[in-house]
Formats: C-alpha cells, structure tokens, sequence
C-alpha cells in the first residue's frame, strides 16, 4: 500500500481485529497466461471496495482467491485471519457471482431457503428476501425470473448467513439501468449496517458512485488505489480556474503544481498535479477569485492508467506504484 | 461508510456434518418430484410394463419357487423401476454442473461428502417409490402370489440394490456434460436391462451371448433380486458381479468428482 490518504491510508486493523481481507504477493497463472501478477491488497471491515479494471485484468482471478475457489500460485491470502475455505464455513465471507448459480427448477423462496439451510447461522429467508427486495416474486420458479430479479436473488443468497464480508464480481453485467440502480441501492442500504463490500466492475461509473475506495488493477497488478477522487486526479491531475487580472503565462508557471497554463482575457486555467498547492497559492500569494477546482473525468484517468502505454513502474502522480 | 463496528468472530461456527441436513433434502426431493418426465419414466413406466406383461392369463398359475411367474416379472419390473429412478437422481448432478449450482454450493459450507450424500438419499427416495408404485400394482391386480416375507424381502433387495445405479447415475452425471444426459441414460439402461436379464431370462440367450450377459452391471442385481423368491443357492458370481460394478461405478463417481470439485 502507498496511498496514504485518509480514506485508504487506514490499513491497519483497529483494536487487534484482523483485516477482511489480506492478500499479499498473490500470483496465479493459466497456462502461460498470468492473470494475477503480483497483488497486495489489505481491506478493513466496513470498507466498501471496487476493484475496477478492463477485461483480462485478474479481477474474477482476484476475486477466486479471495473466495476460495482457485488456490494462489504464490503469495498468501487469509480473510479475516483465516483460509477463505474456513471463512465461508462460518458464513463470514459470500458472494454474488455474476451468472449462474441457480436452480431453474426451485422457487425463490426455496433457492433462499435451501442456502439458509446449509449455514449454522442463518437469517429468516423471509427477511433477506425483503431486504433483498424480491418478497412479491418468492413463489416464481427461478427460470422465470429475469436477470435483474435473479441477481436480487443470488444477493438475498449471500446475505443469508450475515456475511461479515459480501463479495460481489460484475454484479450488474447485463441489466438494464433501472435494474442497476434498484440492485445498487439494495447493497448501499445493506452496506450502511457495516458490511464490508467488495465488487469487481469494469463499469467506471459503478466504482465511481458506490466505492469508498478504488483499485485498479492493470494486466494481474495493482496500478493505483484510493478514493475515487485521488485515481482521478493521481492520472489527470485537476484543472485549477480563477479569475485573475493581469497575469502573464511566466508567472502562472511557477505556481506550485502548475503543468500546463492558458490566459483567456481575465481568466486563467492551470492544469496541475497537486490542486490543493495551486488553489493555496492562488488564493494566499495572488488577487485570484471566483477560483474552480475540476477533476477530469475518471474515465479519463481509467483510461490513462490501463491503456496500454500507461507505464505500471512509473508512479503516477507519486501516489500508484 | 467505513466506520468499524466491532465484529465478533467468535460466535461463528461451521455446520456440523458438512452442513446435511434435511431442508436441503426435503427442496431435492422436491425437485425430482416436479421433473414429470422423470416420474413418467421411473414411475409410471415400469408400472405401466407390469400391466402389460406381467398379468399374462398363465402367469398366476405357472409357479416360480415359492410364488408364481407374475411374482417374478413384478420384481423384475420393480427393479427396472428403481434403477432408472437412482440413475437419474445421482445424474442431476450434471444439470446442476451445467446451471453453475455446484460452483454456487462451494461458497456455501456445504462439504462435498455431504451434497453427494444428499443426491443419493435423493435417488433412493424416488427409487423407493418405484418400487412401491410397481408393487401396489402387483396387489391392486391380486394376479403376483407369494409369501409375505418374500414380497418383502425382494423389495428391500430391488431397493438397496439400485443405490449401485445412484453411483452410475453421479458417475455419468459428472462424466457427461449435456443436458441430453437423461435421455442417453434411459437408453442405456434399456440395454442393460436387456442384456442383464431383467426383461427375459438370461437362461433363454445364446450360449455367447449369456456368457456376455453374465459381465454386466444387471445381471447379478436382477439374480440377486429374485433369489428370495426361487430359493436355491447363490453362486459367488452374482454378488461378486454386484461388488465389481459398484467399485468401477462409485470409484467413477469419485474420481471424475475430486476432478470436478478440485480448486485450480
């Protein structure tokens, strides 16, 4: 971990408890193909997590081991101080998969009922179901739910044993935007209790509106991790506007941070790599006014940190490594 | 978002045995219950069979060791029944492969033992019914006669019998990847029973061809079967056929299980 932020800076468990999850050195190989190559990734309980990369980044792979169902060809992982296998026993860790994993025969109500059935400790199938918001079609037979209904139902599943931790890969991979916000809306209102949440998508938006913190991943390794505003800032960098009378492009070039700077009759634009610098100069060492701090879109820093030119051993903006 | 209730692990404990348990049972039961072409087939087939061919105007007359002819076509046809019944309660697992549910029941802390438990007790449930439906015929029709211990005991022997054919079925279940899966086994099994023995005597084959029937998987179950009703001795060679079919069968079913179960 590099980043230092307050929000993602906080990897060290509180009071002896241990991390939700703890990779560290994790690799995994296909064949020739390495999926995984190399993640650290340290959550604490409560955190709400996206790891957010494009296709054939190591996000399922990733995610496997975390769950269990794939062993790491190197490294270590442990959820909340134990193997995945031992989590999942005691209903600590669980998971929404992205298709499948339904009986097309069982009815709602009894897909719920049969999960209940295999935990220690369960909650009332009746109560999931509502929290999971899919009360009105508990006697539906499976098959004839639609995706959107049947990824309610898969995350009712997973909140049956009151897992500690909810893992979820590409959840909304095929809904419609209605569909993804109602099932967004459920896991917010769910993770508001505490639960710690953890989710793949290579919907930028998605990791950008729900995540507290964003990892990135590029080609199996962590390109950079943090809140949603620092991934776009540490590729971007933000854009610093003020009013100010009289300024010439020498003096905007020294301002701290300053990479780029445009006059436009009494306004001018800096574009910097340390926002919080400039707007401090800007605002205590100059008349500036009417000062605007924009970050570029985080599509744009998705885009500059995983395209193929991006560099993975320069650090961006000192804070990915 | 990130404020850190304090959690407690230490009420968190794993299932006892694997997390078995009868809900889990009772929904699988459930489920075979509602595939109507299973029961048709496993059920109201072999039922249908009995009506057809074993109500014959000589057989209540011609006996067969302590009963008579439509006794021994009853137990037959029962046994016809219950392994097409446990054939396809153990080859489920290959929907369930097909549907992602096995890979959805290893975020659960159900153990491997305990679901393939669950499948064959499954299996034995249809099989049972089976049995029970081909045999209410029998007493329905009054035309099979023998002792009541011999009703009983053949039906037991049919009933534990197909738990053989509960490890064919996760065998071929486990094997075979499609969804045609249920059909091939029906077809299988017709020819099985064919040249096992269970639809005519093996006695009535060719001498080649009876030495071939005596190797496979039906033959010795369908003697077995009928030997409380025909009394005689029991040579080595059925039970022996029985155990030598359920090793290559339940050691199938284990190998291309681990394989299948296996973390990569």
């Amino acid at each position: 971990m590099t980043v230092t932020s307050a929000a993602s800076g906080t990897v060290q468990p509180s009071g002896g408890l241990p991390l939700a999850v703890d990779l560290s050195g994790v690799h995994k190989s296909f064949g020739h193909v390495r999926a995984v190559n190399g993640v650290d990734l340290k959550i604490v309980s409560g955190e709400i997590v996206a790891i957010l990369g494009p296709n054939g980044a190591g996000k399922t792979s990733t995610i496997d081991i975390i769950l269990g169902l794939s062993h790491p060809g190197a490294g270590s992982v442990s959820v909340y101080g134990m193997s995945p296998r031992h989590a999942i026993d005691r209903g600590l860790i669980s998971a929404v998969m992205q298709t499948g994993g339904l009986l097309r025969d069982l009815t709602v109500y009894e897909t719920v009922e049969y999960t209940a059935s295999l935990f220690a400790h369960s909650q009332s199938p009746r109560e999931v179901l509502q929290r999971a918001g899919i009360t009105e079609i508990a006697d539906r037979r499976v098959g004839k739910c639609s995706g959107g209904e049947q990824q309610r139902l898969r995350f009712a599943m997973a909140l049956m044993s009151d897992p500690e931790l909810l893992v979820l890969d590409e959840p909304t991979t095929g809904m419609d935007v209605e569909g993804r916000r109602n099932f967004w809306a459920a896991i917010r209102k769910d993770a508001e209790l505490g639960r710690t949440v953890l989710f793949a998508t290579h919907y930028l938006e998605e990791a950008d509106a729900y995540a507290d913190r964003i990892v990135l991943l590029r080609r199996g390794r962590v390109v950079a991790d943090g809140t949603a505003s620092e991934i776009k800032a540490m590729a971007a960098g933000r854009t610093v506007r003020a009013t100010l009378a009289g300024a010439s492009e020498a003096m905007l070039r020294d301002v701290p941070g300053a990479d780029q700077v445009e006059i436009r009759g009494e306004t001018v634009l800096i574009h910097s790599r340390d926002s919080d610098a400039t707007a401090r100069y800007l605002l205590t060492q100059t008349a500036a006014k009417d000062l605007e701090v924009a970050a570029r879109g985080i599509e744009d820093a998705f885009i500059a940190l995983t395209g193929d030119d991006a560099e993975p051993a320069a650090p961006v903006a000192g804070v990915a490594r | 978002m990130t404020s850190t209730a304090p959690i407690d692990l230490s009420n968190r404990r794993a299932p006892g045995f694997g997390a078995f348990n009868l809900t889990a049972l009772k929904l699988e039961i459930r489920r075979l219950a509602r595939n109507r072409r299973t029961i048709l087939i496993s059920i109201v087939v072999p039922v249908v069979f009995f009506l057809a061919f074993g109500l014959n105007r000589s057989y209540d007359t011609q006996t067969a060791g302590s009963g008579n002819v439509s006794a021994f076509v009853m137990i037959s046809l029962a046994l016809y029944g219950a392994v097409l019944a446990t054939t396809f309660g153990g080859a489920m697992v290959s929907l369930e492969r097909a549907q992602g549910w096995s890979r959805q029941l290893r975020l659960t802390p159900l153990s491997p033992v305990a679901y393939i438990a669950i499948k064959v007790l499954t299996a034995l449930v249809l099989g049972a019914c089976s049995v029970a439906a081909v045999y209410l015929a029998g007493v329905l029709t009054h035309k099979p006669s023998m002792p009541v211990d011999v009703w009983i005991e053949t039906g037991l022997c049919v009933w534990i019998g197909s738990l053989l054919f509960a490890a064919f079925g996760l065998f071929l279940g486990y094997m075979l990847p499609s969804e045609n899966v249920m059909q091939f086994l029906g077809f299988i099994l017709g020819l099985l029973s064919l040249i096992g023995g269970v639809f005519i005597p093996v006695s009535q084959f060719a001498h080649t061809i009876q030495d071939i029937a005596k190797f496979t998987p039906l033959y010795g179950l369908n003697q077995l079967v009928h030997a409380p009703l025909l009394g005689g001795s029991v040579p080595w060679t059925w039970p022996v056929n029985v155990v030598a079919w359920l090793i290559i069968f339940g050691g199938g079913a284990v190998w291309r299980f681990r394989k299948d179960t296996a973390r990569v």
